[in-house]
């Protein structure tokens, strides 16, 4: 579904730069979901940002579906893959209601005003149709997540981003998200790419995970090696040590 | 470090913070924030874990007397190493924080001036709480940035707050905040704001530093496996009160308590969807 070959992400030229990612190289088939651990500044939240268009420096080959996509996307383009931001306070627009946020992206792209089909992706994440009419103020974090995966799933991607979707969240929420998420991925056959760095919600979610360090993947986990916790890098020991006390 | 090796181990056994009916009600809200909250700090480690909006940071800050004019804080005692605290003028709370009681916080880039260097900010907690002057100050500054393990503690001290890491940060706010060896910390979610690779460093020099000072620790915090792991007694706050005090996580009898255990994911007990809480029978547990 998602093959990526010598990713390269270079900030900034000549002697000023700073090689972010360094030629990674991954595939995701259709309905896998796929984990990148590692810490802040490892650039995992930068493969995600390209693959979803949003970078514009990155050099290599990404392919959605067995097409490749270039740095400009077209509208089809866009529809395969949709992100989830890690913060809910940010990512949604303070003075439009959660209706017109809605209904933003089918407008964007070219597909009417996007109002007929609000109610039901808002009841489609559980919340009741009514919420259309409110602000984001007027939500909760966890509320206003939902309403974030509802938006990224109204153009009905088969491709779900997710970068830290619950890391701002308290565990009790954090339990209601990935449910909805894991409910979703069943319910359409999404394929998903799971971007933290807490290991044990990585782990409660995917089928395979990357261990990313410096820029470049550093180890590969299976879920069977996640419960055995079996680990084949030194740091991938550490980070792995470090999130269970 | 001439200084920490004259600290000598307290024996004293007397609780260092009694809480007893603490209540917090902003304005003329009708519903307190933190209800009926008793509990006692010896010289050991307590924790306090709830979601947010449970009242675990506002109890936190009441018994720092740091919440606004118009929150209504009562208690029918709440007594530091045996004097009331709520008696106190606001100058004498002056002189008690940060010297007996310290407060760390979330996010170290918020909790550093972001204009002095972190030279002239621990010095200053030196000047302030030890009564010790300029090149001393700065030297008890050099020595405390080398205690929490920070390489080159000279460069760090030249340094402003942006030029260093999260985790380096949050180091230095415990140097800052435990220089003057507090009698009692409280610790409000001091690694959230970090990653899970340095979340274990900053918690074990928090806890050594801590027990070699014999103080009492007050660990502020949603992540209950990691309370369960550093302290002795956990505190589990839902709706402003205490529902349960636990010493072991595997005694939780609370529904609550136990909707939070059973909400985290495990790695080694995969489940295919998670537990979410039961709000309406808490609710009936808690308010029979």
């Amino acid at each position: 579904m998602i093959k990526v070959e010598n990713l390269d992400v270079v900030y900034g030229s000549k002697d000023k730069s700073n090689h972010v990612v360094r030629g990674v190289s991954f595939a995701v088939s259709r309905g896998e979901t796929l984990g990148i651990v590692g810490e802040s500044g490892c650039g995992k939240s930068t493969v995600l940002r390209s693959l979803a268009g949003l970078e514009g420096a990155w050099t290599g080959s990404i392919s959605f579906d067995g097409k490749p996509v270039g740095k400009v996307r077209t509208r089809d383009e866009l529809k395969l893959a949709q992100m989830v931001f890690q913060d809910p306070y940010g990512s949604l627009h303070p003075r439009h209601r959660i209706g017109t946020a809605l209904a933003e992206p089918i407008r964007s792209m070219g597909a009417g005003d996007g109002w007929t089909r609000v109610a039901e992706a808002l009841q489609q994440v559980g919340l009741p149709a009514h919420f259309a009419s409110r602000f984001p103020h007027e939500l909760s974090g966890g509320q206003r997540q939902r309403v974030a995966i509802a938006r990224a799933l109204i153009l009905s991607p088969p491709i779900l981003l997710l970068d830290e979707p619950t890391s701002a969240l308290d565990v009790s929420i954090q339990a209601e998200v990935l449910n909805l998420l894991a409910d979703q991925r069943e319910e359409r056959n999404l394929t998903f790419i799971l971007v933290s760095h807490d290991l044990s919600v990585i782990s409660h979610m995917c089928d395979r995970v990357l261990v990313m360090q410096n820029g470049v993947f550093v180890d590969e986990l299976t879920r069977q090696d996640l419960q055995a916790g079996v680990t084949h890098a030194s740091y991938s020991r550490e980070l792995f040590e470090a999130s269970f006390l | 470090m001439i200084y920490w090796t004259r600290a000598m181990p307290d024996l004293d056994q007397t609780p260092v913070l009694s809480v007893r009916d603490l209540n917090v009600r902003f304005g003329r809200n009708s519903i307190p924030a933190v209800c009926n909250v008793s509990f006692d700090v010896g010289r050991e480690r307590i924790g306090i874990v709830g979601e947010s909006g449970s009242g675990k940071s506002t109890t936190g800050r009441a018994i720092m007397r740091l919440l606004p004019q118009r929150a209504g804080v009562t208690a029918e005692r709440m007594d530091f190493l045996g004097s009331p605290l709520l008696e106190k003028t606001e100058r004498q709370m002056g002189g008690l924080r940060g010297k007996d009681i310290a407060l760390i916080m979330q996010d170290p880039r918020y909790s550093l001036n972001p204009v002095l260097t972190i030279g002239k900010q621990v010095a200053e907690a030196a000047k302030l709480h030890l009564g010790v002057g300029g090149k001393d100050a700065v030297a008890r500054a050099r020595d405390m940035l080398a205690r929490v393990r920070i390489n080159d503690p000279d460069r760090v001290l030249s340094l402003y707050p942006h030029q260093i890491s999260g985790g380096m940060g949050q180091r230095v706010m415990i140097a800052m905040m435990l220089l003057a060896r507090p009698k009692l910390v409280i610790a409000d979610e001091p690694t959230s704001a970090l990653d899970v690779s340095v979340r274990k460093d900053v918690l074990m020099l928090l806890d050594e530093l801590v027990r070699e000072n014999n103080s009492g620790l007050i660990l502020i915090s949603h992540d209950i496996r990691m309370v369960a792991a550093f302290c002795e007694r956990i505190l589990v706050m839902y709706n402003g009160r205490v529902v349960e005090t636990l010493s072991r996580l595997e005694d939780a009898a609370h529904p609550y308590t136990r909707g939070l255990i059973a909400a985290m994911p495990d790695p080694k007990h995969p489940v295919r969807r998670l537990k979410v809480l039961d709000r309406k029978s808490i609710e009936v547990e808690t308010n029979p």
